[in-house]
């Protein structure tokens, strides 16, 4: 089975964020980056699954040349190959789509994993509007994943509770973070990825023009929590949502 | 583009992103719980070697995850953010316990105690320090007399890191006369009888690591735990402090930055006088200072894991560094809990802990003193 599996590079979300005095973005100076936290469950159980049915791994990003970072850490995790179709450009959920549909295309996998949504910009579109251009099943929000007979079930959490799903493979599917615990890239393992293949393509080799749809005017930081408050007892707390708050 | 990025492959950043997670998963959230009882769990070792970190800086034939001076800087500054110096010793302590049998090349030494501490199955530490000696080595006096096929060890070792429960100890030991040709390196291992091992002593800080005196009564050693050639031990040691020296110096620096981070969000978050305390031009200045001197011990610290990566010996600037980053620690530490207030003297708070922690970097690993004379030798003085 070839399973196909994505990686976004993202910002700390440990780190306090600063905005650009001009609105344009995030201050960068010094801000250390990571792999996306839901991509960590995408490529856990793509490594799962391999090891389970065999085949192999492939692992993609769409970013700067400074994600190789995040692609080798998929690779030290247990990903055989990796991709990177290098830009510096600012992205939207669907101008990724369409760059991924075009290395789906190379590639060929039987199944696509990728996080439910990138903890940065938070969008949760990407595998929804891959499936799409795809014309490909997709279940979402997947915390169980079986695979058999050219099919994939899959536990899905849904609002009040949770759903199973199965779909026909190929198919998308995009992980939550109920889905597994995904290992550490062992120190070894890290120096293994350093000999693993990782091929670095443009949009421009893919044929795809990247300008976004979608563009965002400014960032505003929200605004700073003030200092906390004690109640008196639990119906002072109660009123007090009730009449200040209005919560409940 | 970050300010060290010059100093820092991928393959370090990734070596850090590891240890960092390991840290926020696998120790931050119970190290209360363990400084408050003196220490952790010993599965802990064995998931470190899991993920690799135990064998950062030893070659990969051995079991270890192979990297250089850097790599080790970057795997205490992930772990430091369990928020624990004690956890880091203890866990690091076959980071000074494995060196020279490694170095010796004896592979039945190696198979029988690297290996296994690699594979975080058993605990290493290393013994120089005595009741009655700690910065002369030369006047160790823990004796270890060849009859037969085997030594028989007389002596006691004092403040050993993981020595509570060590499976074996890399011992200096006084195998001859003269102070420093006489002292050789033997690995005893603990379960011998006549060894005795105190209970954890109780410290300032690094509670979270057992700190141990062990005495050796008549123990009788084979001569195969020999660790290279007999007399060699004082000079081993001595190669071996430069890393253990750029060790404690990025404890120093991780320390420094930790408070630094609790400082600014208590400054921010605190109000006094109907504002919050950074509003006051003291605080800013004092969390400037802190940075300042940071940013500069960094860098220094940075350089010169970068140079020893490219195998330069550095004695003197290691011994610089040391200095300069424990006494940074001292000081932000200091400066933090007073930011704090009585909040900073309170257990609860980080920066607590911190102080406590902090001021044995000033102490281990050869002290402020025995660093300046280092220094004052090397700029011939
Ligand atoms: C928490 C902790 C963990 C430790 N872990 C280990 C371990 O794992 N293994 C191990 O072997 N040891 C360990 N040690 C011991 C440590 O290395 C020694 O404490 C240290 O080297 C100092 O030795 P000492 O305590 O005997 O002090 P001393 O040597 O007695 O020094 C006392 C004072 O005299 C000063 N002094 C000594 N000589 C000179 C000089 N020539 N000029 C000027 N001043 C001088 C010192 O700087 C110091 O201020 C540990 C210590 C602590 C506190």
């Amino acid at each position: 089975m070839k399973i196909l599996t994505t990686v976004k590079r993202v910002t700390d979300p440990d780190m306090k964020v600063r905005i650009q005095p001009d609105q344009s973005g995030i201050v960068t100076e010094g801000v250390e980056y990571k792999m996306n936290s839901f991509d960590e469950y995408g490529v856990e159980e793509a490594i799962t699954l391999k090891e389970a049915h065999g085949g192999e791994v492939v692992v993609v990003s769409i970013g700067p040349g400074a994600a190789t970072k995040e692609l080798r850490t998929a690779m030290a995790m247990g990903a055989d190959r990796a991709i990177l179709v290098e830009t510096d450009a600012d992205l939207d959920s669907d101008a990724v789509a369409r760059v991924l549909a075009e290395v789906v295309g190379r590639e060929e996998p039987d199944v696509i994993i990728m996080g439910k949504q990138a903890v940065d910009s938070d969008r949760s579109q990407t595998p929804q509007i891959l499936g799409s251009y795809l014309n490909w099943p997709q279940a979402t929000f997947a915390y169980k994943v079986e695979i058999e007979d050219g099919w994939a079930v899959v536990g899905r959490e849904v609002d009040g509770g949770t759903a199973t799903k199965r779909i026909k493979l190929p198919g998308i599917i995009s992980a939550d973070l109920r889905l597994n615990e995904p290992r550490y890239a062992s120190l070894p393992g890290i120096m293994k990825a350093k000999r693993k293949p990782l091929e670095t393509l443009t949009p421009d080799d893919l044929g795809v023009d990247i300008a976004p749809k979608v563009k965002v005017l400014n960032y505003e930081a929200p605004e700073e929590r003030g200092a906390g408050e004690m109640v008196d007892d639990v119906d002072d707390l109660i009123n007090r949502l009730k009449d200040e708050a209005r919560v409940i | 583009m970050g300010f060290y990025d010059n100093f820092l492959t991928e393959t370090h950043r990734m070596f850090r992103d590891t240890a960092t997670r390991f840290a926020k998963e696998e120790i931050r959230p119970h190290v209360d719980a363990w400084e408050e009882a003196g220490e952790f769990p010993r599965e802990l070792y064995f998931s470190a070697a899991k993920a690799g970190i135990l064998g950062v800086g030893f070659d990969e034939e051995i079991g270890g995850s192979g990297g250089n001076a850097m790599a080790g800087v970057m795997v205490i500054e992930g772990l430091m953010q369990g928020g624990s110096a004690g956890v880091c010793a203890g866990l690091g302590s076959l980071g000074i316990a494995l060196p020279p049998i490694v170095q010796s090349g004896d592979q039945n030494l190696i198979d029988r105690f690297a290996r296994p501490a690699l594979r975080g199955e058993t605990i290493g530490a290393l013994a120089i320090t005595e009741p009655n000696t700690g910065s002369d080595v030369a006047a160790v006096s823990t004796r270890a007399t060849l009859e037969g096929d085997h030594f028989v060890v007389n002596g006691a070792k004092l403040f050993i890191t993981s020595g509570v429960r060590a499976d074996f100890l890399t011992t200096l030991v006084r195998t001859g006369d003269d102070p420093h040709g006489g002292l050789s390196f033997l690995v005893i291992e603990t379960n011998r009888d006549g060894v005795t091992t105190s209970a954890p002593l109780k410290k300032h800080g690094w509670w979270a690591s057992d700190t141990a005196e062990i005495g050796f009564e008549d123990v009788r050693v084979p001569s195969k735990n020999l660790v290279g050639a007999e007399g060699s031990g004082f000079f081993t040691l001595m190669g071996n402090f430069q890393n253990e020296r750029l060790a404690l110096a990025t404890y120093g620096v991780a320390t420094a930055e930790l408070a630094l981070n609790e400082a600014l969000r208590y400054s921010q978050e605190r109000e006094a006088f109907g504002r919050p305390i950074k509003g006051f031009q003291v605080t800013r200045h004092k969390l400037v200072d802190m940075k300042t001197r940071i940013t500069a011990v960094k860098t220094l610290v940075y350089q010169i894991a970068h140079r020893m990566e490219a195998g330069e010996f550095l004695v003197e600037e290691v011994s610089m560094a040391k200095n300069l980053a424990a006494e940074l620690a001292v000081d932000v530490c200091f400066d933090a809990v007073q930011l704090h207030g009585g909040m900073g003297y309170m257990r609860e708070s980080l920066v607590e802990r911190l102080s406590r922690d902090a001021r044995l970097l000033p102490i281990g690993g050869g002290t402020q003193e025995v660093m300046k004379e280092i220094i004052a030798k090397q700029m011939g003085l």
